[in-house]
């Protein structure tokens, strides 16, 4: 195993929910990051961020571990879920709050309807 | 760098031949782009794996800084 994807599976075991992003969940550094990052944190979900612009290695081993090709990877509970079109769609739809659920993640369901009602 | 609209599209084509798809230029910059590709093969699929699929087909069109395409926002389904 390489040492990107040990660490991965380190991260993605330890945190129920983790992105892996471009910047920072506070000062994202591409917009579809940004999304994404925007969706968790208005519905006040924790989740653990990964800058892959701070970290090369993790930049390209995260795409071979997921054999996704794109920045932002959203993980569930050590699944990889999808990139921005999956969690915005999933997000849109409901499955995203039935997905948390299902695996205990807390969330504001409020704010996640308050989202789809600005939306619809 | 930017890539032609067509391009993607045959690109696409030639793994889904009998898909339907649709290119969109987001910005006018060849640059960003959204597709949605609807194909029979995709019943029974999760997102995750429609959206896989459709990658393969762009073989490392995406990848990298050096990608040719920064941008592809991916809609799939099946019909």
């Amino acid at each position: 195993m390489s040492n990107a994807e040990s660490r991965i599976k380190e991260t993605i075991t330890n945190n129920d929910v983790v992105l892996y992003m471009k910047g920072t969940k506070m000062m994202p550094q591409c917009g579809f990051s940004s999304r994404v990052a925007g969706v968790l944190n208005y519905m006040g979900v924790e989740y653990a961020d990964v800058d892959v612009l701070a970290d090369d290695d993790i930049r390209q081993g995260i795409k071979d571990f997921s054999d996704w090709p794109t920045i932002p990877q959203l993980y569930v509970k050590g699944e990889f879920v999808g990139g921005c079109d999956i969690i915005t769609e999933m997000m849109l739809s409901g499955e995203l709050d039935q997905l948390f659920e299902a695996n205990s993640v807390a969330f504001d369901k409020d704010a996640a309807d308050k989202i789809r009602e600005a939306n619809a | 760098m930017a890539m032609q609209a067509q391009e993607i599209e045959a690109l696409i084509r030639k793994a889904f031949p009998d898909a339907q798809v649709t290119i969109t230029d987001l910005a006018g910059d060849g640059n960003h782009y959204a597709a949605e590709v609807i194909d029979e093969s995709f019943r029974g699929m999760n997102r995750v794996q429609q959206q896989r699929a459709v990658y393969a087909a762009l073989k490392g069109r995406m990848d990298g800084p050096s990608g040719e395409l920064h941008a592809l926002a991916l809609t799939t389904k099946a019909p």
